[in-house]
């Protein structure tokens, strides 16, 4: 890739390409920000505190507020007060010594409770806004990590088996073919019921050991392609070895299929996290992420409260479709064959 | 087909053996001491050795006698059994409807490609597709049917007429989720085909637009359309979990979910199994229909 300052390269001129087109751009700086608010989410900055009860249950937006008057977080004392003006609180007195050991790292319970906030509160008053933030940052991080594990299986196994052809092609192939004749949908929930665990760790490994049958099929016709080109039967007359040959010499000519597969599973991918959290066997009680707003959410939309709703399929919406341009255009620029 | 088929069996049977741990001790529970999962692992077998197990295993297949489920004792065979009629009174409906509103459109927007109104229904898809679908499930769901009364909210009766009710609403979920890559799938295979010479002999020798389309184009697109349809009908069988689930529908896919929540690992594996042999037995139909459909392709 260091050719790129010399001449025009495959890179620069599919960047040249991107640029041109408007669509592509917008949609790349609507993913840069989402990745920018991850970076600061995952840092700390921003939403680091959405788990503070800020607000009362289920505080309506603030544009919204009107028609829901302040009545709820006055009469609903049970819920909106502080909690100590609960008498019978079994825990009252160990919680009063655990703050007073703690000091004053835990939130201060004490603290007023906003009756509406920007976009609303959820059941337990934590702010609709942060935790949409805090949840993208699951939901995105488990599509980037599980996307990449897929790739890389599949630019791994698609490499030794079109590079090498003949038996290791035929014992991949019926691999591959074993894997695609099984829908996968009901593969990652065969997956998620074997492993039985919950966790983010469980969700990248059950995306990514099922999805690498994608970029594994592109990858390996690239490779049955290159193989043959005389750069290769150069490098093989300077002695490179197989695998050499394979990541220092193919590999950045076909890397631009990978990269292209890639940004098409992280859309796959999120959207499959959230499923599968939905459903309740993705990330574990106590992380939020996307799928498990929308599972809170749909009990809450008979209760009248859309906002939650309404952020978290907003954001996703908003990632997903920002994304999949991105996608679309990335591969025309690298790929300007296809139109 | 046939090693493709030891494969999947492999597979499932290397996942539940080894990587899903014990079964005993999930079927034991809380409750179990060291004599009841003797006593379970001695009834499932697993105390048998590697080989004797994939024997049992494959009888299993090839009996269609997958034992009871660890969750409510039903046959498996009767749960599959029982659970397909539900699932295809909504997935037949939906694949014919999807299949013929995706070419119908396909080819509309095809004969106006290139212009705004392409351009604006394609940004329309992008947008639909990027919406989960079980935002369009729980919207759907409470607007038309809970607020507006519409449809029934969910449950399942026991006529076809009766289902068919019940089954309107997630239907046309799954048409609304499903038309736009549906719709956008097939206006590229629609596109492939209109570039080519023989659809500009066409044009030339005057035919109009329509005929040219709707006969010249759509026979030649037609072989990557059967091809995604009846790939897709196996992984339907599955796929439409979420709507099974949500309106109460007893069928496969519901009944995986429910498997999957309870580790009720025959139900599992007999699904997995069986639902891989429709996929192959597809795929074999889809080659056989491309003769029909393209008298070029010759099988071998």
């Amino acid at each position: 890739m260091h050719a790129i300052h010399d001449s025009a390269g495959l890179w620069m001129l599919a960047w040249r390409r991107l640029k041109a087109d408007r669509i592509a751009m917008a949609a790349l700086a609507v993913v840069g920000a989402f990745l920018l608010l991850l970076a600061a989410s995952a840092s700390g900055l921003v939403a680091g505190d959405w788990e503070e009860e800020v607000a009362a249950n289920y505080a309506p937006p603030a544009f919204a507020a009107p028609s829901v008057p302040a009545a709820p977080a006055t009469s609903d004392a049970g819920s909106a007060g502080p909690p100590p003006a609960n008498e019978f609180d079994p825990l009252a007195g160990d919680l009063r010594e655990l703050r007073a050991t703690l000091g004053k790292a835990v939130a201060e319970p004490t603290a007023e409770r906003a009756p509406s906030l920007l976009f609303g509160a959820d059941k337990w008053g934590h702010d609709v806004i942060k935790k949409t933030i805090k949840g993208g940052e699951t939901s995105i991080v488990v599509g980037l990590a599980a996307a990449a594990l897929a790739v890389g299986l599949g630019t791994l196994f698609g490499a030794v088996s079109g590079f090498h052809g003949g038996l290791v092609d035929d014992f991949f192939n019926w691999f591959y073919n074993v894997f695609t004749s099984i829908p996968s949908i009901l593969m990652i929930l065969t997956v998620a019921a074997v492993l039985q665990q919950k966790g983010v760790l469980t969700i990248v490994l059950i995306l990514g050991l099922t999805g690498w049958t994608g970029p594994y099929r592109l990858i390996r016709a690239e490779y049955i392609k290159h193989k043959a080109r005389e750069y290769v039967m150069a490098a093989d007359a300077i002695g490179a070895s197989a695998w050499s040959k394979m990541f220092k010499h193919i590999f950045p000519n076909v890397s631009h299929v990978a990269l292209v597969q890639l940004s098409i599973l992280v859309v796959g991918f999120i959207k499959a996290e959230v499923i599968l959290s939905f459903l309740g066997f993705g990330v574990p009680v106590g992380v939020v992420s996307w799928g498990s707003m929308l599972n809170e959410a749909q009990n809450e939309l008979i209760l009248g409260k859309w906002w939650q709703l309404t952020a978290a399929a907003g954001a996703m919406a908003l990632l997903v479709t920002a994304f999949s341009l991105f996608a679309d255009a990335l591969r025309d620029a690298l790929d300007p064959k296809v139109k | 087909m046939l090693p493709t088929m030891l494969g999947v069996v492999l597979l499932v049977f290397v996942l539940f053996n080894w990587v899903g741990g014990d079964p005993a001790y999930i079927l034991a529970g809380k409750m179990s001491d060291a004599a009841g999962i003797e006593n379970i692992r001695r009834q499932l077998g697993v105390d048998q050795p590697w080989y004797v197990q994939l024997g049992i295993f494959l009888k299993q297949i090839a009996t269609f006698d997958f034992g009871q489920s660890w969750a409510t004792g039903e046959a498996v065979s009767d749960i599959i059994a029982t659970r397909l009629g539900p699932s295809l009174t909504v997935l037949l409906p939906l694949t014919a409807l999807e299949t013929v509103l995706g070419i119908a459109l396909a080819l509309a927007v095809a004969f106006v490609r290139g212009s705004l109104t392409d351009r604006m229904v394609m940004v329309a898809c992008t947008v639909g597709m990027s919406i989960s679908i079980l935002v369009y499930i729980i919207v759907f769901q409470y607007w038309l049917a809970y607020k507006a009364g519409w449809f029934p909210v969910q449950g399942w009766g026991s006529g076809l007429l009766e289902n068919l009710r019940f089954a309107a609403l997630p239907i046309l979920i799954g048409l609304a989720v499903s038309l736009a890559p549906t719709l956008r799938l097939f206006r590229s295979f629609v596109l492939d085909e209109a570039g080519q010479d023989y659809v500009r002999t066409a044009r030339a020798k005057g035919l109009s637009e329509r005929r040219v389309m709707w006969v010249h184009v759509l026979r030649n697109a037609a072989i990557p359309i059967i091809t995604y349809v009846m790939a897709n009908l196996p992984a339907m069988l599955i796929g439409a979990f979420l709507l099974e689930r949500f309106f109460g529908i007893p069928g496969i896919g519901r009944e995986v979910i429910l498997a999957v929540e309870r580790s009720d690992f025959p139900v599992i594996k007999a699904i997995t199994v069986y639902v891989a042999i429709a996929t192959m037995v597809f795929n074999l139909l889809t080659d056989l229909l491309y003769q029909a459909v393209d008298p070029r392709v010759q099988l071998k």
